[in-house]
């Protein structure tokens, strides 16, 4: 096969190759690409694409109400109980369907706000460094680091009388910011002794300006692998706390279908769909949000790209 | 010597961080902190143990003082060892309660955080060897995938294959009719009930020692040293062992320490599922009981383990690795 060499305009890189067909020179490839590039990130990103739909539907699809316990008790699957029912006459498939939605937003939210804590602590004490107000968040980044969550979670949540999603959200974050704030510390020093941050601070602009507005925008896929991250922590730390019984009561989430699972006894009675599903959709959850940050991580590291 | 200094430091302050956090946290809400709480336990069942009340009232302090001097006097309690009364086992104070608990804990968390960082380690090391072969991406994906299932729901399933199923291993507690103590009896059935904890705890844990490991080592094995150690005509198994695999588990000693964490929550929730007699279990029943005096301090116990633990690899670390000392932060 026989390529033609294009030169990039601005004499920035290496001369590059085109194929034949296309004479257009070749700007480096969108965001979505990059991602999309990767096979892993495409796998993930499609069975994320499900869960959304999944919970965004979630009436639609689930045949039941999952608090009706209208059911007969312990029955096996069924045309009109797909995966059977639980000891309380409870449809386990629309329960599994229904749960979809907790999990995500626990997900969305709770990965959102550790990625906004983590940021404003990241970016300051980073774009500070050296001085006092540094010194005082590092220690700060450095206790959160250490401290083991799951003790500190659940004594948090143990205290509190309502615990509902947006509890759950909070507790979640803040205390899960910690690698991410300490990865944008990181990020930022080597970024703000740049020209253009110069030239923004000669041109009198404030601080603040200069660190969200023109060294952040530089950090964005870093940003966007920490919201990953947090977002599948968060998802993992919701089922955990509901597996303990102390998730969200007013509704059905894969954790608390699990804390039911185990305190009712079902796998003692053989009741091994109603334990083995909610576990099952939430590793592949998990697994695939993993997946995408394969595909994040090739915009921060272009080494990685697989062409 | 001032690294040591620093680290020693860094432990001190954040151990005072996490008995503040203690301090505060049931203090966050509005109002008088055992008033509520007696009031909550009323309301959940209708009659409560004056006792009850007094033990609240040894946690939380009365409600007069101010807050400088509830913490004045929770800080000389806690110098004291005196950690309130436990209203789970009344009037069993906390200490006792965890001290029968703590062993189980440790031995569990211990010896799967030693079995797994070995087997991630050997397994990342071969994969980095033989990367980008068959076995590099099945051990990767492989231990990616494991370690995003949840612990407990393992542990549900072990009990349901390899116990009720197969009958292999026992499923609950952790010992039978033996007399706990140093004796064969009891420490045969002490271990064949820890299997199946220990098991689970493996499936989700070795992934981070596998990722680190083959990381580090490939970036290794890039190094000019590598290069020499090739050229001088080394066997490949000495080259692979004796240099990139030894230099490559520097910084997993610091993530031992770390991951400790990360192990720790897997135990209470495998715990949890095995009803193994270990802190974790212990934890959910003083959530199920809203047992505050039991379960502050274990949430102060267990942090405080891997506060040491860590302050133990950032000293050995220094030792084994003199950049470190000479690093500035």
């Amino acid at each position: 096969m026989t390529t033609t060499p294009v030169t990039d305009p601005q004499g920035v890189g290496e001369p590059q190759l085109a194929p034949e067909e296309t004479v257009e020179v070749r700007r480096p490839d969108p965001w979505y690409r990059v991602v999309w590039s990767s096979s892993k990130a495409r796998v993930g990103l499609v069975i994320v694409a499900v869960y959304v739909l999944v919970a965004i539907f979630a009436p639609l699809i689930a045949p039941h109400d999952p608090t009706n316990s209208d059911f007969v008790p312990l029955a096996g699957p069924s045309a009109e109980n797909w995966l059977g029912t639980t000891t309380n006459g409870q449809d386990i498939a629309s329960q599994l369907i229904h749960g979809t939605r907790i999990s995500l937003l626990v997900g969305l939210f709770g990965g959102l706000l550790a990625t906004a804590i983590a940021l404003v602590i990241g970016m300051v004490s980073g774009y500070a460094e050296g001085t006092l107000l540094d010194d005082a968040l590092t220690f700060l980044t450095n206790v959160a680091l250490v401290i083991p969550v799951l003790p500190l979670i659940i004594t948090l949540v143990a205290y509190s009388d309502t615990r509902g999603v947006p509890l759950i959200v909070a507790v979640i974050a803040i205390t899960s910011w910690a690698g991410a704030a300490r990865a944008k510390r990181a990020q930022i020093i080597t970024l703000r002794n740049r020209d253009f941050v110069t030239a923004s601070k000669f041109a009198g602009d404030r601080t603040l300006r200069i660190v969200f507005a023109e060294i952040m925008p530089n950090m964005t896929s870093l940003v966007a692998a920490g919201f990953v991250g947090a977002a599948t922590g968060a998802i993992g730390a919701e089922a955990g706390l509901a597996i303990l019984g102390l998730g969200d009561s007013g509704s059905v989430s894969w954790g608390t279908m699990l804390y039911q699972a185990n305190a009712q006894g079902a796998i003692a009675q053989g009741l091994w769909i109603w334990v083995f599903v909610p576990g099952l959709v939430l590793g592949i959850l998990i697994t695939a949000m993993t997946f995408v940050n394969f595909g994040v991580d090739l915009l921060s590291n272009p080494h990685l790209r697989e062409d | 010597m001032r690294y040591f200094a620093r680290k020693v430091a860094f432990f001190l302050a954040t151990l005072w961080a996490v008995v503040t956090l203690n301090f505060l946290i049931p203090r966050l809400q509005p109002g008088d902190p055992a008033e509520i709480m007696v009031k909550r336990l009323a309301g959940k069942d209708s009659q409560l143990d004056p006792a009850q009340v007094q033990a609240m009232r040894a946690m939380l302090g009365t409600p007069d003082g101010s807050l400088w001097s509830q913490y004045t006097g929770y800080l000389g309690e806690l110098a004291h060892g005196n950690f309130g009364l436990s209203y789970t086992y009344y009037p069993f104070p906390v200490t006792e309660v965890i001290g029968q608990a703590i062993w189980w804990t440790v031995v569990l968390v211990v010896v799967t955080q030693v079995l797994s960082f070995a087997v991630g380690t050997v397994l990342g090391a071969y994969a980095a060897w033989r990367r980008n072969t068959r076995f590099d991406s099945v051990v990767t994906l492989g231990s990616t995938f494991l370690g995003t299932l949840q612990p407990f729901w393992i542990a549900l399933l072990l009990i349901y294959l390899l116990g009720y199923t197969l009958g292999w291993f026992p499923t609950s507690g952790g010992y039978e009719a033996a007399t706990p103590g140093f004796n064969g009896p009891f420490i045969q059935e002490a271990v064949s009930h820890s299997f199946l904890p220990a098991l689970a705890l493996l499936v989700v844990t070795p992934i981070g020692w596998v990722l680190g490991m083959r990381n580090t080592m490939i970036m290794n094995l890039g190094e000019d040293y590598i290069r020499l150690a090739r050229a001088k005509g080394l066997p490949d198994r000495r080259i692979a062992l004796g240099y990139a695999a030894r230099n490559a588990l520097l910084p997993s000693v610091t993530g031992f320490a770390l991951a400790l964490g990360g192990v720790l929550g897997g135990a209470i929730l495998v715990e949890t599922a095995f009803d193994y007699p270990g802190l974790g279990r212990l934890m959910g029943e003083a959530v199920e009981n809203k047992d505050y005096p039991l379960l502050q301090t274990l949430m102060l116990l267990t942090t405080a383990g891997v506060l040491l633990a860590n302050l133990v690899a950032d000293l050995m670390y220094g030792v084994l690795d003199p950049r470190a000392r000479r690093a500035q932060s």
